[in-house]
């Protein structure tokens, strides 16, 4: 079991996420950044999907009422066993009574700590990601809170400590990041100089930044004027209401985009811009308030590849960390 | 006499007062003890308060009301 003695900063439980579901208004939930999460998991030797712990910011306080295995990954941030700092990226044994603590991020947002056997809480809806906004999933169906008591499962494939990642494997999370954006579904609403101007900028992040999306802060956009159609509203950001894909950019008003992320609002009927390639989320959900993003275009063909490459990487460090 | 500055844990906006209408937790001239709230940093809809890490006299503000803050950002400076 996980006693949990200073929950953090909105440190939840998160898995691949709950899909099938969007349609009736569920987004996916599950770790922002899947790569970090993934890797945590194959480090401790769980089967992929397991359920592990994600927080932003600032790291949670945990004491291990079991001997396990443990590792941290995603944000460059310094993690201690009863106070000696361990090594992020690889496996860690931990004794009964130990306390897992954070000192001061110093790169990225969000640190994960996956646990072999993974995080025990019940299914809910074939997952058990945590969805905050509507208090389902996780653990009670929200964030964790000083005096939670975690179970862990028992059905870890290969608990081992010592597993690393190599280090031209452990991303690096530079102050401007970049994403790879499809631009499409509603990109000519925006005039030709806009389009432009949105992939030219260098957006800052907001302190509005969280797992439902990020909201960005650099240029103005200006939409073709037009007599909108039945159902879109006056305003010439909005469209007649449709789905939005989770990743996709919206411009209220045309300043302050949003990225959407796994806690996505569904749909609505702003004027979606384009869309961030899924690999990409993950540096997304690296950068905090105050750092920079860039988007740069790629075509549908650019974007699936960016995707290949990636999950073939993640493929490819499972295989070795076996 | 040294002195001590107090940063910031999380990025997010700073705020001197606990609300729009209250007083400020401290102002420049006050003695602080280890612990004492100095402001607030509001990040993801939740407000965090900044704790002094050391005991002192509050010498200046380093940032001002409502300005965005990051992580390590030097807040508060104290005479200790």
């Amino acid at each position: 079991m996980i006693r949990v003695q200073d929950p953090g900063l909105e440190t939840t439980v998160q898995d691949t996420g709950r899909l099938g579901y969007y349609s009736i208004g569920f987004p996916p939930s599950g770790a922002l950044d899947s790569f970090a999460y993934h890797v945590g998991n194959a480090l401790v030797g769980n089967e992929p999907g397991a359920a592990a712990l994600e927080a932003v910011y600032l790291g949670p306080t945990l004491e291990f009422t079991v001997d396990t295995v443990i590792a941290v990954t995603g944000a460059d941030i310094p993690a201690f066993v009863d106070g000696e700092e361990i090594p992020t990226w690889e496996s860690v044994a931990v004794s009964s009574g130990s306390v897992l603590s954070f000192g001061q991020l110093r790169a990225g947002a969000r640190p994960y700590v996956a646990v072999a056997g993974g995080i025990d809480v019940p299914l809910y809806y074939g997952s058990r990601s945590t969805y905050t906004l509507v208090g389902i999933g996780g653990f009670q169906g929200r964030a964790l809170r000083a005096g939670d008591e975690l179970a862990l499962g028992a059905d870890a494939r290969d608990p081992k400590a010592g597993r690393r990642l190599d280090g031209a494997d452990v991303p690096v999370h530079p102050s401007t990041a970049e994403v790879h954006l499809l631009v499409g579904l509603h990109s000519y609403r925006l005039t030709e100089d806009s389009l432009a101007r949105f992939t030219d900028t260098e957006w800052k992040v907001t302190p509005d930044a969280n797992r439902v999306g990020y909201r960005f802060r650099g240029a103005e956009l200006e939409f073709v004027p037009r007599e909108q159609p039945f159902g879109a509203g006056s305003d010439p950001a909005n469209v007649t209401d449709c789905g939005y894909p989770v990743g996709s950019v919206q411009v209220p008003g045309g300043v302050e985009p949003i990225v959407l992320l796994q806690d996505a609002v569904t749909g609505g009927g702003y004027a979606t811009l384009g869309t961030v390639v899924s690999v990409d989320r993950d540096r997304l959900a690296q950068t905090k308030t105050g750092d920079r993003t860039r988007f740069v275009p790629v075509d549908l063909d650019g974007a699936l590849e960016v995707r290949r490459d990636r999950l073939g990487a993640l493929d490819r460090i499972r295989s070795a960390l076996t | 006499m040294g002195s001590h500055t107090i940063t910031s844990r999380t990025p997010g906006v700073f705020y001197h007062r606990p609300s729009p209408d209250a007083d400020p937790y401290v102002t420049e001239g006050a003695s602080v003890s280890e612990g004492d709230t100095v402001g607030l940093v509001e990040v993801m809809k939740t407000f965090h308060e900044v704790k002094a890490d050391a005991a002192g006299t509050v010498s200046r503000f380093l940032v001002e009301n409502e300005d965005e803050v990051t992580i390590g950002q030097e807040l508060v400076e104290l005479e200790t």
